[in-house]
């Protein structure tokens, strides 16, 4: 069997209802100190609360009597039912907040589960899922999930112990009678099942509306300062108004559709009692008259009657329910099984057996033969050969695509080459573990990033423990430390999403100020100025000479000016290295390097 | 709730009309019990099987009757709900399109996009249920009462006694559950705060192997959303059983007091049956009550949202002249004694003053955070100034109405917006502007040689920001934009950074040739990009160090020079 045989046999298997099942039963056991109490309290709260109409019947025959009313009877059951319907109150209000903490309990499990789970992930899963579909993972399918255990899962329950129940009751109560719902049963479920499969697939369409409805409000509000700088607002209004029409039409849709289900479904239960009275009334008429005998089967009184309509108010509910109910639980399988897909991911290769700590002794890297791909059919490194000698810097030019970044990819182990080997220090660098490993390596990336926090966390985060005077050593080294105290809330101030307080070049400065107060011995610098203009840049320039000194240092700049001093610079073509050599050896080749150089001066 | 008088006052009348089906759907089913009741009561002492089966008839018609009209009314309300957040989300849209920077900059892009997305939804959703559900309930309540009042009035005072602890649980619960359902989505937002900002620096931390810290920083989040989740339940879960309850009280009250007038020969046993009925009728109801409180809390807080929106005033408005009178001069742009600050604290810009003749360019050349994009932000009035004036040929931009002041412009900034369309269309940006002029404006942007190259040509699709064209190649699109409506004054703020030089040069030079009458902003980091401009003004923390010629600030401003000699070799590769 294939690779790719064996995956889809295996998404099969875990995509199978019962498969789903069963993995979303083991969260529930796992909590059966919650869960076996809350069965009990179900079947204890729908008993009581059936004992009710019973008990009201016999009250009403007791004040029917023809001896004239039964007080203590009528008294006697008053107290029953009383007693019944407190009991039942208080009951399922415990059972609702045990089922509550029951789902809140697995719903934090499954997103600690799915959070953690995404931490352990290759790199390479991020790029291939969009942020936003991770994210409604873990929030909106969870939470799908969640409602179906905390309310559905009881509403099963209950469900099935009142159906059984009022028909045990109603065939004590009158035997032919119960005849009425062999015939509207089976039609409600045939009409809600036929309704549903009509309407679902409107239900489908207009999700997908309403997704690209969002989409386009969210990407025209992106570009919101651009629309006003050209005056557009009525004319992109007038095309998010062609979408927000289809959405509505869509939603209008399967509303109209959606419309006929609870009315009908309430037309069958009315239906139901209708019948129950005509067949009731007769048999009561015949009762009174005395034309069947008392006890008989077609024997009912009064009360019988009030019994039986409030039974078969209770019966028919969850029979009707049904289709709902099953369509949630469908709903919640379906984003189970998205979950559980995140949980069954590959999670990054473990570290070989006996792989150590890395113990930089000299800090010397060196690539030997290095081919990798991120898809098998597409190389992007086609034999990559190079040394990084100890302490020294060396610079990776070439156009967008070269494989630029996929270098520093493999240097932090976030991939393992496909074939070559990398080098540190003479070790092959799979036999450390990737914790010392990128431990060993501090890292400035193109795209700044900062989390919401103060910028004094933002700054620690560079390294666990760091001192304040480590921060505010870092930020001046930085350059950024007069700016931070400008500002009003000083080391304190939170950055948030849209912040217009800080700019970009000074969220790189402050990623930068983090990478100083990191203390590793090799550094790598992928565009790291390239947010932050030439006259900041050579002020900082000043102290990342000083990061660089003694530490081994890889650095990816399209800026020519940046990386002139370094002591080797490689061009990068293609995923093959095309030439390398100092500034001077380059420029005397009159290959690439110098064409590029050259023309900045044309 | 202004919003939704607003917005339903269209459809009041086919409101009425529903609401009258509604009505009429209802009350046929009031009439099931009441009929039953009959029944039992009369048709059966009559002994005669086909008067039961009319009248079993009858209850079956009405039966059919309440269906149909509540089918009816419920397409009516999806109608009118559908047409209602049509022309809400509508107006939001427009609305936040419209918003000055301020305003933006305040709600954050990210909340204006739930705004738009999920508070519109939920009002939707809202007024839909509201119409179906919230009309049923106060007519079973009321017609019911009104029915067994007529039944028997003594016994429907245990009815009666019941409603105020019913408004006070109703009440009670909504008013504490309002803000507690507040509570839960502000953490369900920071929740997904932690889990966006984490796929985003995924390589960050790994590098830095804080997944440990992160998984601390995710737990509690988790513990606090799950902890809102439970007080709210714990309220919210309130509502089922002490409805039910107090239902069944009410059917016990009746039981119980019906038996001393049975025997006094005041009632009799089928009223108390109907009466059960109706009181398990209007227990439904008023279940669907409490659900339409939980939904209103939702939607209650997303309409507050949405108008909060809607209800902001416009600062950037057009002034008058009288305020703002016009100035005579001969410059093109004027920059009069500027100063502006974003928060208010420390100035941004102090006392900034240039001027620029028709046809005529100007660089400003500054660092990071020095204010450079400011003085655009100013220019194209996304901020008002705090002292001092701008004018565009002698008149005051404040007493400039928009459309007319921004057909003025042709910008291009740094970051700017690209979007999921065609080339031409982003060019064209829905203005009424040729192919031929999105050809010519492409070809000075140097941008018509990579598009030609792409198979389907201007039709190349661009994803979302553009992200499928390069850096340069995005710079040169946008470029395209700013110059096809041949505006009177070009601005570009950062928009050719990622332009390798010998680009960067041709563009200049195209530039120059069809330039003629426009005049030209040009914002940069390079000196290349501002040296050949009539006058080159110099910024640094928000106030001119230098303004000249090339030649003169080289001479003259140290800083200038400073740059200017740092970038001797700042060529980009791409």
């Amino acid at each position: 069997m294939t690779d790719k045989e064996q995956n889809i046999k295996s998404n099969e298997e875990r995509k199978s209802v019962k498969g789903i099942l069963f993995r979303l039963c083991g969260y529930v056991f796992k909590h059966w100190y919650l869960f076996i109490p809350a069965v009990l309290l179900t079947l204890l709260a729908n008993q009581l609360s059936l004992l009710g109409p019973k008990y009201s019947g016999q009250a009403i025959d007791a004040i029917t009597l023809a001896t004239g009313v039964d007080f203590d009877s009528v008294s006697g059951n008053v107290i029953k039912m009383l007693i019944c319907y407190v009991l039942s109150a208080i009951m399922s209000y415990l059972l609702a907040v045990i089922m509550m903490y029951m789902s809140q309990k697995i719903v934090y499990t499954m997103r600690k589960q799915v959070f953690e789970k995404l931490t352990t992930l290759p790199i390479g899963y991020f790029d291939n899922h969009p942020t936003g579909d991770i994210i409604s993972h873990i929030s909106y399918d969870i939470d799908t999930i969640n409602s179906t255990l905390s309310h559905d899962l009881v509403q099963v329950m209950t469900s099935l112990y009142t159906v059984l129940g009022s028909l045990i009751f109603m065939w004590n109560i009158s035997k032919p009678m119960i005849l009425i719902f062999v015939i509207t049963v089976p039609a409600a479920i045939l009409f809600t099942r036929y309704r549903s499969k009509k309407v679902k697939p409107l239900f489908k369409l207009r999700a997908k509306k309403l997704g690209e409805l969002n989409g386009y409000a969210e990407e025209m509000l992106s570009g919101c300062r651009t629309i006003q700088a050209y005056e557009r607002e009525n004319e992109i209004g007038g095309r998010f108004d062609t979408r927000n029409e289809d959405a509505m039409d869509a939603y209008y849709n399967a509303d109209y559709y959606g419309a006929t289900l609870g009315p009908s479904v309430n037309f069958i239960n009315n239906l139901s009692i209708s019948l129950v009275m005509i067949l009731g009334g007769i048999l009561y008429m015949l009762s009174q008259s005395g034309a069947v005998k008392v006890g008989g089967m077609f024997f009912i009184t009064l009360g019988g009657i009030a019994q039986f309509v409030q039974y078969s108010r209770k019966f028919a509910g969850p029979i009707n329910e049904f289709a709902n109910i099953l369509h949630e639980f469908q709903s919640a399988f379906s984003a189970a099984d998205r979950v559980f897909k995140i949980l069954d991911e590959n999670p990054e290769k473990e570290d070989i057996e006996g792989a150590v700590d890395l113990k930089l002794t000299k800090g010397c890297v060196e690539f030997s033969d290095v081919v990798f791909g991120y898809t098998p059919t597409k190389r992007i490194l086609k034999g990559i050969s190079m040394v990084a000698d100890p302490g020294k810097t060396i610079a990776i030019v070439g156009p967008t695509g070269a494989g630029k970044t996929t270098i520093i990819s493999l240097l932090m182990r976030f991939y393992d080459p496909d074939s070559g080997v990398i080098t540190i220090d003479g070790d092959d660098a799979s036999c450390f573990t990737r914790k010392s490993l990128r431990s060993a390596y501090t890292m400035v990336l193109q795209d700044t990033w900062l989390f919401y926090g103060t910028i004094y966390d933002n700054i620690a985060y560079g390294r666990e423990g760091a001192s304040e005077e480590e921060v505010i050593l870092a930020a001046k080294a930085a350059k950024i430390h007069n700016f931070i105290e400008s500002l009003p809330d000083g080391y304190n101030t939170v950055i948030s999403d849209d912040g217009i307080n800080i700019s970009k070049g000074q969220k790189q400065l402050i990623t930068i100020a983090r990478a100083m107060i990191s203390d590793s011995p090799m550094l790598i610098l992928d565009e790291a100025t390239s947010n932050v203009d030439s006259r900041t840049e050579i002020q900082i320039q000043e102290a990342m000479n000083e990061l660089m000194r003694g530490r081994t240092c890889f650095i990816i700049a399209h800026r020519l000016s940046t990386i002139q001093n370094c002591d080797k610079i490689i061009v990068l073509q293609n995923g093959v290295i095309t030439e390398f050599g100092t500034h001077d050896e380059l420029m005397s080749k009159g290959g690439f390097y110098s064409t590029l150089y050259n023309s900045q001066f044309s | 709730m202004g919003l939704f008088k607003k917005y339903l006052k269209p459809f009041f009348g086919r409101m009425a009309i529903g609401f009258a089906i509604k009505v009429a759907g209802t009350l046929a089913e009031l009439m099931l019990p009441y009929i039953l009741t009959h029944i039992l009561k009369k048709v059966v002492l009559n002994e005669n099987i086909y008067e039961i089966i009319l009248w079993g008839g009858i209850m079956i018609f009405f039966s059919a009757m309440a269906c149909v009209c509540n089918i009816v009314a419920n397409r009516m309300a999806a109608k009118v709900s559908k047409n209602f957040a049509q022309s809400v989300r509508q107006d939001l849209f427009i609305k936040t399109l419209r918003l000055s920077a301020v305003q933006t900059d305040d709600f954050t892009i990210p909340s204006l996009e739930s705004r738009i997305t999920t508070d519109t939804y939920n009002v939707h959703h809202f007024t839909n249920m509201m119409q179906r559900l919230g009309v049923r309930a106060p007519i079973m309540l009321i017609g019911g009462l009104a029915i067994t009042l007529f039944m028997d009035a003594y016994l429907s005072l245990a009815m009666i006694a019941l409603l105020p602890f019913i408004f006070v649980t109703v009440f009670f619960i909504s008013r504490k559950g309002v803000p507690l359902y507040a509570k839960v989505q502000k953490s369900v937002d920071g929740m997904i705060r932690v889990v966006r900002e984490d796929l985003q620096g995924i390589r960050v931390i790994k590098a830095l192997s804080r997944t440990d810290y992160e998984h601390k920083r995710y737990d509690r989040v988790n513990k606090n959303l799950i902890r809102d989740e439970i007080h709210a339940g714990m309220i919210m879960g309130t509502v089922n059983p002490i409805m039910t309850l107090l239902m069944n009280v009410g059917i016990v009250a009746v039981i119980a007091l019906s038996a001393s007038r049975v025997s006094k020969n005041l009632s009799d046993p089928e009223t108390v049956i109907a009466f059960m009925q109706y009181f398990t009728l209007i227990s439904m109801a008023m279940m669907s009550v409490t659900r339409m409180f939980v939904m209103y809390t939702k939607s209650a807080a997303s309409a507050g949202r949405i108008s909060e929106i809607l209800q902001c005033e416009d600062p950037i408005s057009v002034k008058s002249k009288e305020q703002y009178p016009d100035i005579s001069t001969d410059a093109h742009i004027m920059f009069d004694n500027v100063s502006f600050s974003y928060k208010g604290k420390k100035n941004n810009l102090s006392n900034i003053s240039f001027s620029v003749k028709k046809g005529g360019s100007v660089g400003i050349i500054g660092a990071t955070g020095s204010g450079k994009s400011t003085i655009v932000k100013l220019l194209l009035r996304f901020y008002d100034t705090d002292s001092g004036n701008i004018y565009i040929n002698g008149e005051n931009i404040r007493t400039i109405d928009k459309p007319r002041l921004y057909k003025m412009f042709g910008s291009c900034q740094q970051n700017d917006f690209l979007y999921a369309d065609t080339i031409e269309e982003n060019i064209k940006f829905g203005r009424d502007v040729s192919f031929e002029q999105v050809v010519k404006a492409a070809r000075i942007a140097q941008a018509d040689d990579f598009i030609n190259a792409f198979p389907e040509g201007y039709n190349h699709m661009l994803s979302p920001h553009g992200t499928n064209i390069s850096g340069g190649q995005k710079q040169r699109v946008l470029m395209s934009r700013a110059l096809a409506a041949r505006p009177d004054i070009l601005i570009l703020d950062d928009s050719s950074s990622a332009l390798d030089y010998r680009t960067d040069a041709m563009l200049r030079i195209a530039l120059a040739e069809n330039l003629e009458d426009m005049t030209l902003v040009t914002i940069a980091q390079r000196v290349s990009s501002v040296k050949d401009s009539d006058v080159i003004i110099v910024i640094d923390e928000g106030e001119i160090i230098g303004a000249g010629t090339h030649d003169y600030l080289l001479e003259y401003c140290q800083p200038y020079k400073e740059i200017s000699d740092s970038q001797m070799g700042g060529a980009f590769i791409d």
